[in-house]
């Protein structure tokens, strides 16, 4: 892959890679005009990029570049004022506001700054929701959320309101919900920002073992430089534009390794 | 999971549901009220004409409710045998008069004179004594609800009708009258008496019709023979009492408005505490929202939030509004609470809480989904 810092477009490069990477969502030329008048904002300048399974990108950048926005076209809640978006092969130019709904059920997994978890249901509840909106109910629907709890390491906090559980346990309940439908897009903001470093570090653990299943591609937006050893990729965006990417080729083994010396020094 | 939500949401906030349910059980209970008194008021309005034994009534031109009737010819009743179909044609006797009370003071009563043996009209819900009773001499037949307007205390108690003593022989139960005048039942000869009217008058003729007549041809044809006075179906003189009752003089109108007002109050309550619920909540819709629910699945919650404090407050609705219409019974104007009723306010509570929640879908459809990445 390249980065042309011109225009902010990364060109898709394959390389001779034997098999080349599915690729889970392609952005082209995405703009975004935000406010009228002369409150409008061009948010972004005409970004593109692609999001390939098994890999873990980080989107990086100072307040007020775009990130989130981009996080929202990405996600299917914002649509591009110009560009083309192509969410797990499917185009979203033209789809209604409950098409795209769908896509996001379907496709896409959501982690939130705030976990925004519902605070009136347990933590299996609050996972069975995901699968839920997809009409998946019933016994199956249950043992589904409990198994995606248990992967997050929270299979003894099932019945746990949000209220009783600690940042970095909201936050994996958060993840475990995204999980739970095996969408094959997820995205995550600033998914370590309320987190101590601790905290931060386990759900940075679980996003790049999350991201390393084939199906999968993970989009983490962060400004947090303690996620970067976690990333496959890391993607740099500043005044609407990606203005640069770097290919990390850190495994993650050695990312975990890094994690557990800092945890050693910090208990020293 | 959105009966889930739907109803954490609502328990979420102990106080607010509080309001809602008071909102709903206000409401609730006046409707049942309203409603309930214009059913009792109906039922007292059409009680005589429902209990008489007849297919058709002869009156005088013009009379607008069964109360308030001039006296007719008693050859009406001959005209009615001589038209073919009627099977039988009894007179009745019915008039507001004085009854002077055994202690002193007087009240209006409503004397009703039939003869038993006619079949035409006779007191029923007999509680004490027998109707054959009024065979006996002054006897008359009074409610056992009116016995203290009348000033007796019961069977066997004496008191005047004009110059004339009368004794009560035999007590009813529940036969009370819209206008609040107690009726007071008698034989015809002693009401014509009592009333100093002729021999020859009636104040209606009760018509039975023959197996198999038929009942437009033979109201028309009585029509044609006695032009001097009204021939109504029952059907049609119980809707001209209604009418009268109800409508010409205001009343039914001031209990469907009542009625109206408390479903409109309701109304605005459970909008109101639904929609403040909802903004309350306008976080979790919009996670909602972004997670990809459907905008059916946001109006299921919703709807089921509303669904639940109808079905709520409806029991707890029904159960006051239960206990007034069983303090109401012996009253003079009795709460009438009938399934069917029971049922229409099921619907209307229903109804009214979907339509509050129609505030708080238009809340949350305006949601940016965007919002949950700005917290």
């Amino acid at each position: 892959m390249s980065a042309d810092a011109t225009t902010g477009t990364i060109a898709a490069e394959q390389g001779a890679a034997p098999a080349a990477p599915r690729v889970v969502l392609e952005a082209r030329n995405i703009v975004k005009v935000l406010g009228e008048g002369a409150r409008r904002v061009q948010a972004l300048r005409g970004v593109s990029l692609t999001l390939n399974a098994g890999e873990l990108t980080l989107l990086m950048g100072p307040s007020g570049s775009g990130k989130t926005t981009l996080l929202s076209i990405l996600g299917c809640i914002l649509t591009p004022t110009e560009g083309t978006l192509t969410v797990a092969g499917r185009p979203t130019a033209g789809l209604s506001p409950e098409e795209l709904a769908d896509l996001r059920r379907r496709n896409i997994g959501f982690i939130f700054q705030s976990y925004n978890l519902f605070p009136t249901l347990t933590a299996e509840q609050n996972v069975r929701v995901a699968l839920d909106l997809r009409g998946e109910r019933g016994s199956d629907a249950i043992v589904r959320a409990q198994r995606a709890l248990q992967r997050v390491g929270l299979g003894h906090r099932l019945k746990s309101y949000p209220s009783n559980l600690s940042g970095g346990e909201q936050q994996r309940v958060a993840v475990a919900r995204a999980l739970v439908g095996s969408p094959s897009l997820m995205l995550a903001d600033e998914p370590t920002a309320a987190l101590d470093s601790e905290n931060g570090i386990a759900v940075m653990q679980l996003l790049a073992e999350i991201a390393k299943d084939a199906r999968r591609a993970v989009l983490a937006v962060t400004h947090d430089p303690r996620t970067i050893p976690f990333a496959n990729r890391v993607l740099r965006i500043e005044d609407g534009l990606i203005v640069g990417e770097e290919r990390r080729t850190e495994g993650v083994e050695t990312v975990h390794q890094l994690a557990r010396n800092r945890k050693r020094k910090a208990n020293a | 999971m959105t009966l889930t939500l739907a109803f954490r949401n609502l328990f979420h906030d102990r106080i607010r549901l509080a309001v809602t349910l008071v909102g709903i059980l206000f409401s609730i209970v006046l409707v049942a009220v309203q409603l309930g008194l214009y059913l009792g008021a109906r039922n007292m309005i059409t009680s005589m004409i429902d209990r008489a034994d007849a297919d058709l009534w002869i009156m005088a031109y013009g009379t607008k409710n069964f109360e308030e009737a001039q006296p007719i010819n008693l050859r009406e009743k001959f005209t009615a045998l001589s038209t073919p179909g009627v099977a039988s044609a009894v007179p009745l006797v019915t008039s507001f008069t004085e009854w002077r009370k055994p202690q002193g003071g007087s009240t209006l009563v409503l004397l009703i004179g039939a003869d038993a043996e006619d079949g035409g009209l006779s007191p029923w819900n007999v509680v004490e004594g027998h109707v054959s009773s009024l065979g006996a001499r002054d006897a008359v037949i009074a409610d056992k609800s009116y016995l203290s307007d009348l000033g007796v205390k019961g069977v066997g108690d004496t008191a005047q009708i004009g110059a004339a003593r009368v004794r009560v022989t035999a007590l009813t139960d529940g036969i009370r009258s819209f206008t609040v005048t107690p009726y007071v039942f008698t034989t015809l000869n002693r009401a014509r008496s009592l009333l100093d009217m002729a021999p020859d008058s009636a104040t209606y003729v009760l018509v039975k019709l023959a197996p198999g007549a038929n009942l437009e041809a033979v109201r028309d044809a009585i029509r044609r023979k006695s032009t001097d006075t009204d021939v109504l179906s029952k059907a049609e003189f119980r809707d001209r009492s209604l009418n009268h009752w109800l409508f010409a003089t205001g009343a039914g109108i001031a209990l469907i408005g009542g009625a109206i007002l408390g479903l409109v109050v309701g109304t605005v309550i459970v909008a109101q505490t639904l929609y403040s619920s909802t903004k309350d909540h306008l976080n979790e819709f919009a996670t909602l929202r972004a997670l990809g629910s459907s905008a059916g699945y946001i109006h299921k919650v919703i709807l089921a939030q509303a669904g639940l404090s109808a079905v709520l407050g409806y029991a707890l609705g029904m159960a006051i509004a239960l206990t007034v219409v069983e303090l109401s019974e012996n009253t003079a104007l009795p709460i009438v609470m009938t399934p069917a009723l029971a049922t229409l306010l099921l619907a209307l509570t229903v109804g009214m809480c979907a339509i509050s929640a129609l505030s708080a879908i238009g809340k949350v459809m305006r949601i940016d989904p965007a919002m949950v990445f700005n917290r």
